[in-house]
């Protein structure tokens, strides 16, 4: 069985430590925070400026002037910090975020990304993608196996612009986790129930099975 | 010093046609709402507008667009905006995108006096076409330039006669960076005060440079995702 949204989440919040500063895009990787492990202090960074973010507010609690990259409305944590944007990209570029998550429409086996623009459709934009991508140290993509067509996402080369060129080496999808290293996806999990001829359909780009492969807890 | 004018359209009243104009906020967050309206009172024409975002169909700098009178658009995401993708696909209106960190920095060289700077942000993608790369330490960067912009418009929290702005929670954003970028500066606050009245320890934007500020009239504040636990 391919993973929910929610079992992805899941997986990643594994990948937290104790004392982790984390970036969570936009989508499945929102939903890391809801399975922070107990015990583990992991302190979330927004891009718009804002570093230790909280939950949701109550509806009492609603404030304009407090809310997260994706124009969410959120409440601050003992321990918050507020700063300008410029600020923030500082801690990203300078590498002190520990973990990045974030999700793409692409990714290929030399570790491009692409998650921004699709030729012949309305650009909106790529926010502060590009900027993490070059940067950051640790990213885990987290994405479908295929698009809605059944094609995969796990590519020779990416098809649309990129987002960022040789910058990602792991990929959790709905089916397996990959390192990318070596100019292959290096399928290291793999979902309960799911088969290795199921992730070779499924992967255009080259495809190397780990012999260490393990099944993802879910 | 005294820099207090009496309303928005004071504050905006000699800004021409044609003028690169920087606007402070994210998203919704942090917009300097009542000097949009009075631009869109005064009709003043084919703007560039450097801002993070280009508002909803109808609040911010999407109500200019509604007037025709940006005619650029330099943001890192423009997101969903009904008149916006109109005006984009028919060609009346021109668009830029920019990585979000790299508009962020450009508008601070800006204020710091400093021409260009290199960033990974971009490197092997569309956006390093026609710039200058470098290698330092092995990695490849681009060269970036300090945005140039007529006025900068910003919002605050507070502020004094003398154009000391203090910021609240994550309407800084882009504020602080554009308020120095700005060749005139003009700044709108929800609380106005006399000099002094300010915590200097607490000061954000040091007064040299805003050169207008105002009390805004109202604040609508307007939410774009209204996210509630239960």
């Amino acid at each position: 069985m391919a993973l929910t949204k929610e079992q992805i989440a899941q997986r990643i919040a594994r990948e937290l430590q104790d004392g982790y500063y984390v970036n969570l895009g936009i989508g499945i990787p929102t939903l890391v925070a809801n399975y922070i492990p107990k015990g583990i202090d992991v302190v979330l960074q927004s891009e718009n400026g804002l570093l230790g973010m909280g939950p949701f507010p109550t509806e009492d609690k609603v404030d304009a002037d407090l809310i997260n990259a994706g124009k969410q409305t959120i409440t601050t944590l003992p321990g918050t910090a507020f700063f300008d944007s410029a600020y923030s990209f500082g801690m990203i570029r300078s590498q002190r975020i520990d973990l990045t998550v974030l999700g793409a429409m692409e990714v290929s086996e030399n570790g491009d990304i692409a998650n921004w623009k699709i030729p012949g459709k309305l650009i909106k934009g790529m926010g502060g993608a590009m900027d993490l991508v070059a940067s950051a140290r640790n990213i885990i993509v987290t994405m479908m196996q295929t698009n809605p067509k059944g094609e995969s996402k796990l590519l020779p080369t990416c098809s649309l612009p990129l987002t960022g060129k040789k910058c990602i080496q792991r990929v959790l999808t709905d089916i397996g986790f990959y390192n990318i290293q070596d100019g292959a996806f290096h399928l290291v999990e793999i979902a309960p129930g799911v088969t290795v001829d199921e992730i070779k359909a499924k992967t255009l780009g080259k495809l190397v099975i780990s012999d260490k492969l393990k099944t993802i807890e879910v | 010093m005294n820099k207090v004018v009496a309303n928005a359209d004071e504050a905006v009243k000699d800004i021409p046609d044609n003028a690169v104009l920087m606007l402070g906020g994210f998203g919704l967050c942090g917009i300097p709402e009542n000097s949009i309206a009075a631009l869109i009172r005064k009709g003043v024409k084919g703007l560039t507008c450097i801002s993070n975002n280009a508002g909803v169909d109808d609040f911010g700098i999407g109500l200019m667009l509604k007037t025709r009178q940006v005619k650029k658009m330099i943001s890192s995401y423009v997101g969903e905006n009904a008149e916006f993708e109109r005006q984009l696909l028919s060609g009346e209106l021109e668009v830029e995108l920019i990585p979000q960190g790299t508009l962020a920095t450009r508008c601070m060289m800006s204020g710091y006096g400093i021409p260009a700077f290199f960033t990974p942000a971009g490197v092997g993608t569309e956006i390093a076409e026609g710039k200058e790369t470098r290698e330092f330490d092995g990695k490849e960067y681009l060269m970036e330039h300090a945005f140039k912009s007529d006025y900068a418009i910003v919002k605050a929290w507070k502020g004094d006669t003398a154009g000391n702005l203090i910021y609240r929670g994550t309407a800084r954003n882009f504020n602080p960076l554009m308020a120095m970028a700005g060749k005139i500066t003009i700044a709108e606050v929800e609380e106005l005060v006399a000099e002094g009245e300010l915590d200097p320890n607490e000061i954000h934007t040091a007064g040299i440079f805003v050169n207008r500020i105002f009390k805004g009239e109202k604040y609508e504040k307007r939410i774009e995702q209204r996210t509630i636990r239960k």
